[in-house]
């Protein structure tokens, strides 16, 4: 029975004692070393039936074997007591005491006890003996049962008051940890109620802000609005108290008692009671005004130029691209972009000095003639500035403010001594909000700006869209020529030239086009000038000089009686390319074609312009045997004393000079007198002369009168494929073209 | 809340407390009249709880002989409430007076109580923490005076997992425990059955219901889940007097749905 022996021995060694006041000193469980012989129950039948009765009665911690053996010692002892020379009550009392012991603390198990007795012992020994022994059991029962209940109570009490204390102790040291921290915290502590009121505040709270405890206790969290607070904060503060959050953090103005300003970093928690209940709003507070200025400093370095404390190109951008997000549908936005005109001049000249000192000259008078609301002065790189008008009534309201931009460059600047007037260009861009993004609004101001420099400096432009489109256009077509020059995209048409006197065909002008992939068929006003600029005229004049004259070759093999001369136009740039010689005697060469069968046309200028070396290959080109016409005569400034020197054998009138004679009754008096004095003038230097553009049938007979040798234009055929000029040669004489 | 750690609580012996009522229900009068109230209320409903009460306290007691058979000599009690008659130190050290047994409870007057009862007992003690944190347990400094975690642990969680949730997470709470433990050492689990309850029982859980310490009764498929990767002993998961009972007369709470087993960790 290791269960029963420890706590029983522990029972005794504290000294329970009998009613006798002797201590109870023979374990309750050691066997009775005597039971006399006697009829009646034995003390393992009278514990068999003991165990039945009481087991499940009380928890006591015994296997049922251990109990019955327990049991056993104790009916030993009832028994041995009911039958013994000398009758001892007090067995019985010690025997209820050790049901106590054993944990057989419930009522039913002294009842079914003394049940059990009543029956067992009703036989053995003196008659009066049983019911003594019962009696004193039950007293001893009892008697061990209310010591036994009343040493719980008072250890359990023992023991709540013990935890209650440590609990104490705890709660007073967190207590005190508490107060030691908020007291000594370097960061401010305030404690405010759910309504605002504020509770508590540490010292630091009370230094940072210059209000004592009691003061602040007077306050309520309202009252520390800040205009600058940032927008959504009082709407966090107002969810933290309804319970829906937890926590937040931000960085927030106050204003000192002294009306200073002090930036704090804030971690305001919400406090619960034990229920869950809102209950407390803790706010920790932390000075980072230094901080903050640094901050403010640091961002307004990194969105200012330093020279001239203007917004720079980054906040500029910053600013355009909100306004852009923010727009209303019907918003407009509009911008001036500003160069200082021949700022590198000034530079250069006057030094980087005086060039800063200008720019901040410029900055200031900007500045000040400008800055209204909603308008935004940025120097966006050395000379550029803008002006970006947030709100814009209309491109009015942007030529106004360009204008006075313009006016305040204007105004005179002293510079080391001297005055100095400088002019800027604007290019003005102005536009629904919505449709444009900062990158296409800034793109379209720089073009616009270019365009106030290309039309002369000292102005604004305002952009077109018109304008910018066909740039575009024209950008794209330049951009795309070499390619197309490479996929071969571009052919030849020819436009017979009509001798006047028989209206036989003598010849045809070569004319390239170009198959635009998109734009369809593109005549040479839509390319050659670009193609001029780029450089792209020499491989290009060069194929088309090649393509015409291995034209010419094959009509020439095929008609081997007709007289035709193939006129194909010479750019400038050909003319000034050293190997334009070798070229067009390579090209004759491999087409076979006899030389005077092609003719060069070059422009008055040209032509006119030639000295020296240019001078030598429009001779060496004469020398080959080619003819050389000289095109648009009289629309460039002729030096006729020196066309008489030159290598030319024909003149082509310039077709504004031959439209004049196209009016079916009257012609330009005027025109038709230049061109008769100019084919006068041509055949005195022994050059022929073809009229352009001639569209009539009154047309070409006033210039058969003048004396004009040929003609070309619609009026006898549109250029076309080589194959109309075939049909032509094939019939020999020229009919008017049936589409015009 | 977020409650710091350090804050203390506050020791309320105004609401019952499971350790004190099972006290009360053992016939002990290491309670209060709250504690008491609540359990006659529960006696009411279901006048078969200090018998099923009983049940459980023999089933730890076979339990715990059962592992000292096996040679185990240290035995943690996880929930061990008010120290009572057949502790598991005094059924432990019966088979060797120097078998470790630390007792395990949050209820801060049972810590209390326990410590003054083991006050000199040099083998066993008593630590104030919360079960359903292992780690936090294992490692206090204490409990690791008496535990060799090289050797096998007896670790009892006998009526005390029924108080976790499943929002707590019992099964982890047990492999926190199981995966610390040396193979050999053994897991002893009694728990509220959800099985074959009759009104009266379900009154009595309702009574724990409206309680702080609500029971989550669990059938025993979801115990043996419980188990993780130990090996359950014979005869598995079965109610409390069904589990290797000591002899055929055992007294036994008729239709106690509570449920127990042991498992192994190998």
């Amino acid at each position: 029975m290791p269960d029963v022996t420890s706590q029983v021995r522990a029972r005794q060694e504290s000294g329970s004692a009998g009613p006798d006041g002797e201590v109870a000193t023979v374990p309750a469980a050691q066997p009775e070393p005597a039971v006399r012989a006697a009829p009646g129950p034995t003390p393992e039948r009278l514990a068999r039936a003991w165990a039945r009765a009481i087991a499940g009665t009380s928890f006591v911690s015994m296997t049922p074997a251990e109990l019955r053996s327990y049991l056993t010692g104790l009916a030993a002892r009832l028994l041995s007591a009911a039958t013994a020379d000398t009758f001892e009550a007090s067995v019985g009392f010690e025997v209820g005491v050790a049901l106590v012991k054993a944990h057989f603390t419930q009522p039913a198990s002294l009842d079914h006890t003394l049940r059990v007795l009543t029956e067992q012992l009703s036989d053995v020994g003196e008659c009066t003996r049983a019911p003594a022994l019962q009696s004193a059991l039950a007293a001893g029962y009892a008697h061990a049962l209310r010591e036994r209940t009343l040493a719980e109570q008072e250890e359990i009490r023992a023991a709540a008051m013990l935890a209650r204390s440590e609990a104490e102790a705890a709660r007073w040291a967190s207590e005190a940890r508490f107060q030691a921290v908020f007291a000594g915290a370097v960061i401010g502590i305030a404690i405010a109620d759910i309504e605002g009121k504020i509770v508590d505040v540490n010292q630091t709270t009370c230094d940072m802000l210059g209000y004592t405890v009691d003061e602040f206790r007077q306050l309520t969290v309202d009252e520390f609005i800040h205009p600058e607070d940032a927008p959504g904060i009082w709407d966090a503060y107002r969810a933290l108290t309804r319970g829906e959050r937890e926590h937040f953090r931000l960085e927030k103005p106050y204003y000192r008692k002294d009306g200073q300003i002090v930036w704090t970093d804030l971690a305001v928690s919400l406090i619960r009671d034990q229920d869950g209940q809102p209950r407390y709003v803790v706010t920790m507070v932390e000075d980072i005004t230094e901080r903050h200025h640094l901050q403010t400093r640091l961002r307004h370095q990194a969105l200012h130029d330093p020279l001239t404390q203007l917004p720079n190109r980054t906040l500029f951008f910053e600013r355009l691209g909100q306004i852009l997000d923010d727009a209303d549908d019907d918003a407009r936005v509009g911008v001036c972009y500003l160069d200082v005109d021949g700022f590198k001049m000034i530079n250069d000249t006057l030094g980087h000095d005086m060039g800063d000192y200008l720019l901040l000259a410029v900055a200031r008078q900007l500045h000040s003639s400008i800055s209204g609301p909603g308008q935004l002065v940025a120097r966006t790189g050395g000379d550029e500035f803008v002006v970006l008008v947030e709100r814009s009534a209309g491109p009015d309201q942007l030529v106004e403010i360009a204008e006075a931009a313009l006016a305040a460059v204007r105004a005179p600047v002293q510079l080391g001594g001297h005055e100095i007037t400088v002019s800027a260009s604007v290019g003005v861009v102005e536009r629904a909000a919505h449709t444009t993004s900062a990158t296409e609004l800034m793109k379209a101001a720089d073009t616009t700006l270019h365009w106030a420099k290309r039309d002369g400096k000292n102005r604004w432009a305002l952009f077109d869209a018109d304008r910018h489109a066909r740039e575009v256009t024209k950008f794209e077509l330049s951009a795309g020529l070499p390619a197309a020059l490479e996929r071969g995209e571009f052919l030849v048409e020819y436009q017979p030239l009509v001798r006047l006197e028989d209206e036989t065909v003598m010849g045809v002008e070569a004319l390239v086009r170009w198959r635009h992939p998109k734009l369809g068929l593109l005549g040479p006003d839509r390319f050659i000038e670009l193609s001029e600029e780029t450089g792209l005229i020499v491989p290009l004049g060069q194929w088309v000089l090649g393509e015409a004259c291995r034209q010419a070759a094959a009509w020439r093999q095929q008609y081997p009686d007709i007289d035709l001369v193939t006129s194909v136009n010479l750019a400038v740039r050909q003319v000034q390319d050293p190997s334009i010689v070798a070229e067009v005697s390579a090209i004759l060469e491999q087409t076979g074609l006899d030389p005077g069968s092609l003719q060069l046309e070059l422009t008055e200028s040209a032509v006119m312009g030639t000295s020296g070396r240019p001078l030598e290959t429009l001779h060496a080109l004469a020398r080959l045997g080619v003819k050389i016409a000289i095109d648009d005569f009289g629309t460039g400034y002729s030096n006729l004393a020196y066309l008489r020197s030159l290598p030319v054998h024909s003149l082509k009138l310039a077709g504004s000079f031959v439209a004049g004679l196209r009016p079916p009754d009257c012609p330009d008096p005027v025109d038709k007198e230049i061109v008769a004095t100019l084919i006068k003038l041509a055949h005195t230097l022994h050059l022929t002369v073809t009229a352009e553009g001639v569209e009539t049938r009154e047309q070409a007979a006033r210039l058969r009168t003048l004396g004009c040798d040929t003609a070309q234009g619609w009026h006898y055929a549109m250029p076309g494929p080589p194959e109309h000029v075939l049909a032509l040669l094939e019939s020999s004489v020229c009919q008017p073209s049936p589409a015009i | 809340m977020e409650r710091p750690t350090w804050a203390p609580e506050d020791v309320n012996v105004e609401r019952p407390s499971v350790a004190r009522v099972y006290d009360y229900y053992l016939g002990g009068s290491h309670n209060f009249a709250v504690d008491r109230e609540f359990a006659e209320q529960v006696m009411q409903a279901m006048p078969d709880a200090p018998a099923a009460a009983q049940e459980n306290r023999a089933f730890l007691r076979r339990a715990v002989r059962y592992l000292c058979g096996l040679g185990i000599r240290q035995f943690i009690d996880l929930g061990s409430g008010i120290p009572t008659v057949g502790n598991v130190h005094e059924v432990a050290q019966s088979t060797d007076p120097t078998a470790e047994v630390v007792y395990v409870d949050i209820d801060p007057v049972a810590y209390a109580h326990s410590r003054a009862i083991l006050a000199n007992n040099p083998h066993a003690t008593v630590i104030r923490a919360d079960l359903r944190q292992p780690a936090g347990v294992l490692a206090d400094p204490k409990l690791r005076e008496h535990i060799d975690f090289d050797q096998p642990v007896g670790l009892l969680l006998v009526a005390v997992l029924h108080f976790v949730p499943d929002s707590d997470r019992p099964a982890d709470i047990v492999a926190g425990y199981s995966g610390a433990i040396a193979p050999g050492s053994h897991l002893v689990v009694s728990h509220m059955g959800a099985e074959g309850l009759d009104s009266s029982q379900d009154q009595a859980l309702g009574l724990y219901k409206r309680s702080s310490t609500p029971i989550v009764p669990r059938t025993a498929d979801e115990l043996s889940s419980l188990f993780g990767d130990l090996t359950l002993v014979e005869p598995g998961v079965v109610r409390l007097s069904e589990w290797r009972p000591e002899s055929p007369d055992e007294p036994a709470a008729r239709e106690n749905p509570a449920l127990a087993a042991v498992a192994r960790r190998d």
